[in-house]
C-alpha cells in the first residue's frame, strides 16, 4: 500500500486501511527500540521541530526519542521560551520556523484546530501532537496499536471509554478510530462531561451507569480528569468522582476476563483508577508508553515518504 | 438636478408594485406619472423593481477607533452598493458612542461621505459597561436613532429595566443583543454536533432564548419598544411569537446568514463562519424563515461586522466574531423570494418599511416625499468575488457564492449614490 499523507492532523482523515498500515509500520519499528544500539539512519539529514505551546512531558519526550532513533535532528521550542510570549501571532511564529526549512513540525496547541489552521499555510509536514479538545491522533494510534497487540485483532471488540469525554481530545480521536476499525464503543462519564449528540456524531453508545459501561468490555480506557481544561463545576469532588466514575476491582468483575485497562496518562492515582489497578497486570499503561515511541517513529517515517525518500545506506 | 425612473415596477404603499414612472426633483419625488416628463437623467427600469430605500438597522462601522477595518465612508459606500439608503451603526467603537460628541462626529462624517445616511445608535450604558445609563436626551438631539449595548448585553436586569424605562421618556427604541452570558461563556460555535465533532466550546441555543425572554419581560415591565437583534434560534422565534400575541411591544430582526447557512459551514474551522450568535442547526434555520413568513420577525438586518485578516486568519477560538453583510444581504434575501418563501412585497416590509418604523425613517415612495429609492434587478447573476467587496474588510462566508439579484441604483435624497454600471 502507498501512504501519501503529508500531514497527520486527526483520525478523520485516515481510512481503516491507513490505520492498519500505520500500525503495521509501527510494529516493525518497535524492534529497533529493543536493540542495544537504538538508532537507525533512516531519517538522517531530516529536521523535526517540536513546537509545544502547551505543557507536555511524555508526548514530547516520545516524539523526541522517536526522531532521534531514526537519526533525524530534532529541536524543541516551547511557548514560554518563544516569541509567542512577546505577542507574535501563531502564524508568524510558524512561518519563522518554516523559514529555517524543517521537514516535519510536530505541534501541540491549546486551541482546537490550530494545526489545521497552520497546515493551510505551511509547506512542511505537520503532525498534530494534540490540539485543544479536538484531536490527538498519535495517542489514539498508539492506543489502537496496544489493543491490537494485546487482543491480536482490532475489530469486533467492546471498548469502553470512561471519564471526561467533552474535554478530551484523546476520547475524540479514539472514538473515531475504534469505530472506523469496526469496534463497539461505549462511553460513560458524568452527564456534565458528555458532549451533545456524541452518539450520532461518533457512532458510539452512551452507557447510563458504570456497571453498564464496564459489562463485557474487552478494553476499558480511563480518561484523565483534565484539571487544566475544566470550566468549573463539571463534577463535585475527586472523592465522589472516584466513587461514581472511577475504576476499581469490584466493578471490573463485570468486564470480560481478559479485559485490559488503558489510560493516556498521567494518572490521577485514586481518582480515575485505584493505585492497585494502575499497577496490576491488566493495566497496559506502560505498554502504551513504550508503543508510543514506535508509533511516532512510524509516523515520521511515513510522512517523510516512507521507503521512497529516506537515506538508504 | 432631476431624474426620471422609467417603466419600473414601483412599490407604492397600500397598492403594492405598480408600473409607473417616477420623477425626482430637488431631493424629492416630484411626480408619479404615466407620462414621460423631461429630466436631466433617465434611468431605464424596464423589468426592474423600484423599492423604497432599503434600511439596515444593524451595522458595525469601526470609526472612530478601528479605521483599518472600516470607516464611516467605506461602510456607507458598501451600504450604498448593497442597496441601502440608510443604515444604523452600533456604538461599540473606540471611544464608545455614549456621548453627544461621538454621535455628532458620526453624523458629520456620514454627511461628508455622501453615500448611505448613517444613523448612529448610541449606547445604553456608559462605555458599554452595563452600569450607568447615558444621557439619552442629549444623544437624541445629536442624532441618535436608537439605543443599544449591542454585543455586550446589560447583565443586570434591574439596570436594564431602568435603561428601557428612561429611554421611553425620549421615545428612543432599545435594540437588544439578547444573550445570557453565563450560558454562552467561552463558547465559539453553536453547541451541538459540530462543537462535539471539532472539540470547540459551544454556545447553547438557550443562551439566546433566555436572553430574549428576559428582554421581553423588561419590555413588558417598562412598557416600551424593544427590538430583538439577530434572532438565530427556533426557541427565540417561538418566544417572540408568543410575546406578540400578548401585545408586548417587541419587534425582531434576523440576518441573512441565519436563514441561509447552518453550523455545518464552520466545517474545517472556517473563521469566516464565526459570529455571535453562532450559525445554528437546519431546524433553527427553517424556524427563522417561518418567523419571517408569519411576521414574528419584522426585519432583515445584516449585523455587518468588518474584521481584518489580523482578527480572522488565526486559530478559530482566537478569531473575532462577525462577518460583513451589507453587500450580500439583498441578494441572499432575494433567494427567499426566488424560492417562494417570501414575496417581493414582504421584502419591502422586512428591508425598508419595518426597520424604518423602528428608527422613524419613512422611505415610502409618494409624491412630495424624500427621494430615497433602491432599484433592484432580481435576475442579474453574479459571483461574490473577494475583490468585488468595497467594504474595507472581506470577512464573508459567502465569498465565491453564486448570487442572483442585485441593486442597480441606490438614490438617497435625490442623488444617485450607487450605480452598478459606473
Amino acid at each position: 500500500m502507498e501512504f501519501n499523507k503529508k500531514n497527520i492532523l486527526d483520525i478523520d482523515s485516515l481510512s481503516a486501511e491507513d490505520i492498519s498500515f500505520i500500525l503495521d509500520t509501527s510494529d516493525s519499528m518497535k524492534e529497533i527500540n529493543e536493540r542495544p544500539v537504538k538508532k537507525v539512519p533512516t531519517l538522517r539529514g531530516k529536521t523535526i521541530v517540536l513546537f509545544f505551546q502547551e505543557p507536555s512531558t511524555r508526548t514530547k519526550l516520545s516524539f523526541d526519542l522517536a526522531a532521534k532513533r531514526l537519526s533525524a535532528d530534532s529541536v524543541s521550542l516551547a511557548a514560554s521560551s518563544s516569541s509567542i510570549k512577546k505577542g507574535e501571532t501563531l502564524l508568524d511564529t510558524a512561518r519563522t520556523i518554516e523559514a529555517m526549512n524543517p521537514d516535519i513540525l510536530v505541534m501541540r496547541h491549546s486551541m482546537s484546530g490550530a494545526p489545521h489552521f497552520l497546515s493551510k499555510f505551511l509547506k512542511c509536514s505537520i503532525i498534530n501532537g494534540g490540539d485543544g479538545r479536538h484531536a490527538h491522533p498519535s495517542q489514539a494510534l498508539l492506543d489502537m496499536m496496544t489493543i491490537r497487540e494485546k487482543k491480536k485483532r482490532l475489530s469486533g471488540l467492546n471498548v469502553s471509554i470512561i471519564g471526561d469525554i467533552s474535554n478530551s481530545r484523546v476520547a475524540r480521536s479514539n472514538m473515531r478510530g475504534l469505530v472506523k476499525t469496526g469496534n463497539k464503543v461505549k462511553i460513560f462519564g458524568p452527564n456534565s462531561m458528555i458532549p451533545p449528540e456524541v452518539e450520532k456524531e461518533f457512532g458510539v453508545k452512551r452507557a447510563l451507569s458504570m456497571e453498564e459501561a464496564v459489562t463485557d468490555a474487552d478494553v476499558i480506557m480511563m480518561l484523565r480528569i483534565q484539571k487544566e481544561r475544566q470550566g468549573g463545576n463539571l463534577f463535585s469532588t475527586e472523592r465522589e468522582y472516584s466513587l461514581s466514575y472511577g475504576l476499581n476491582s469490584k466493578i471490573l468483575e463485570k468486564a470480560r476476563k481478559d479485559v485490559i485497562v488503558m489510560h493516556p496518562g498521567p494518572v490521577n492515582r485514586g481518582v480515575e483508577l485505584t493505585p492497585e489497578l494502575a499497577d496490576s497486570s491488566i493495566s497496559v499503561i506502560n505498554e502504551q508508553v513504550k508503543n508510543g515511541v514506535a508509533l511516532r517513529m512510524a509516523l515520521f517515517y511515513l510522512v517523510s515518504g516512507g521507503a521512497k525518500n529516506v537515506d538508504s545506506d | 438636478m432631476s431624474i426620471l425612473i422609467k417603466n419600473g415596477k414601483v412599490y407604492i404603499s397600500d397598492k403594492g408594485f405598480v408600473n409607473t414612472n417616477v420623477l425626482i426633483k430637488n431631493k424629492k419625488i416630484a411626480k408619479l406619472t404615466d407620462t414621460e416628463p423631461e429630466a436631466d437623467e433617465i434611468i431605464e427600469a424596464e423589468g426592474l423593481y423600484v423599492f423604497p430605500g432599503l434600511i439596515d438597522i444593524h451595522v458595525h462601522l469601526r470609526e472612530p477607533g478601528q479605521e483599518y477595518k472600516e470607516t464611516i465612508e467605506t461602510g456607507a459606500k458598501a451600504a450604498a452598493k448593497g442597496g441601502f439608503t440608510d443604515i444604523c451603526c452600533m456604538p461599540n467603537t473606540d471611544p464608545v458612542n455614549d456621548n453627544a460628541s461621538v454621535t455628532s462626529f458620526i453624523v458629520k462624517k456620514s454627511a461628508e461621505a455622501g453615500f448611505s445616511k448613517v444613523h448612529p445608535v448610541a449606547s445604553l450604558t456608559k462605555g458599554l459597561k452595563g452600569c450607568e445609563i447615558c444621557e439619552y436626551g442629549e444623544l437624541k438631539k445629536a442624532g441618535a436613532a436608537a439605543l443599544s449595548d449591542d454585543g455586550r448585553p446589560v447583565p443586570d436586569a434591574g439596570i436594564m429595566r431602568r435603561a428601557v424605562e428612561y429611554a421611553a421618556g425620549f421615545k428612543l427604541p432599545v435594540i437588544c443583543h439578547s444573550e445570557e452570558l453565563s450560558l454562552s461563556a467561552d463558547g465559539v460555535v453553536n453547541e451541538g454536533i459540530v462543537s462535539t465533532r471539532l472539540g470547540l466550546p459551544g454556545i447553547p441555543d438557550s443562551a439566546e432564548s433566555l436572553g430574549v425572554k428576559r428582554d421581553i419581560e423588561i419590555a413588558s415591565l417598562a412598557d416600551h419598544d424593544v427590538h430583538i437583534a439577530h434572532v438565530s434560534t427556533a426557541k427565540a422565534v417561538d418566544i417572540i411569537r408568543n410575546a406578540k400575541k400578548n401585545n408586548i411591544k417587541v419587534t425582531a430582526e434576523t440576518a441573512p446568514h441565519y436563514f441561509t447557512l447552518t453550523q455545518e459551514s464552520v466545517h474545517d474551522f472556517d473563521t469566516y463562519a464565526k459570529m455571535n450568535p453562532p450559525l445554528r442547526t437546519e431546524a433553527d434555520r427553517i424556524a427563522v424563515i417561518e418567523g419571517l413568513k408569519d411576521n414574528t420577525i419584522d426585519v432583515i438586518a445584516t449585523d455587518h461586522a468588518p474584521h481584518s485578516d489580523e482578527e480572522k486568519i488565526v486559530p478559530f477560538e482566537q478569531a473575532a466574531f462577525g462577518i460583513v453583510g451589507l453587500e450580500t444581504s439583498l441578494s441572499l434575501s432575494l433567494e427567499l423570494v426566488e424560492q417562494g418563501l417570501l414575496t417581493m412585497e414582504d421584502l419591502v416590509h422586512k428591508m425598508s418599511i419595518n426597520p424604518g418604523k423602528i428608527i422613524n425613517q419613512d422611505n415610502s415612495i409618494a409624491e412630495k416625499a424624500g427621494a430615497n429609492i433602491t432599484i433592484v434587478n432580481k435576475d442579474y447573476e453574479w459571483t461574490a468575488d473577494k475583490e468585488s467587496f468595497v467594504s474595507k474588510s472581506k470577512n464573508s462566508p459567502f465569498i465565491n457564492r453564486k448570487m442572483k439579484g442585485v441593486c442597480e441604483y441606490t438614490i438617497k435624497e435625490g442623488k444617485i449614490i450607487w450605480s452598478r454600471n459606473k
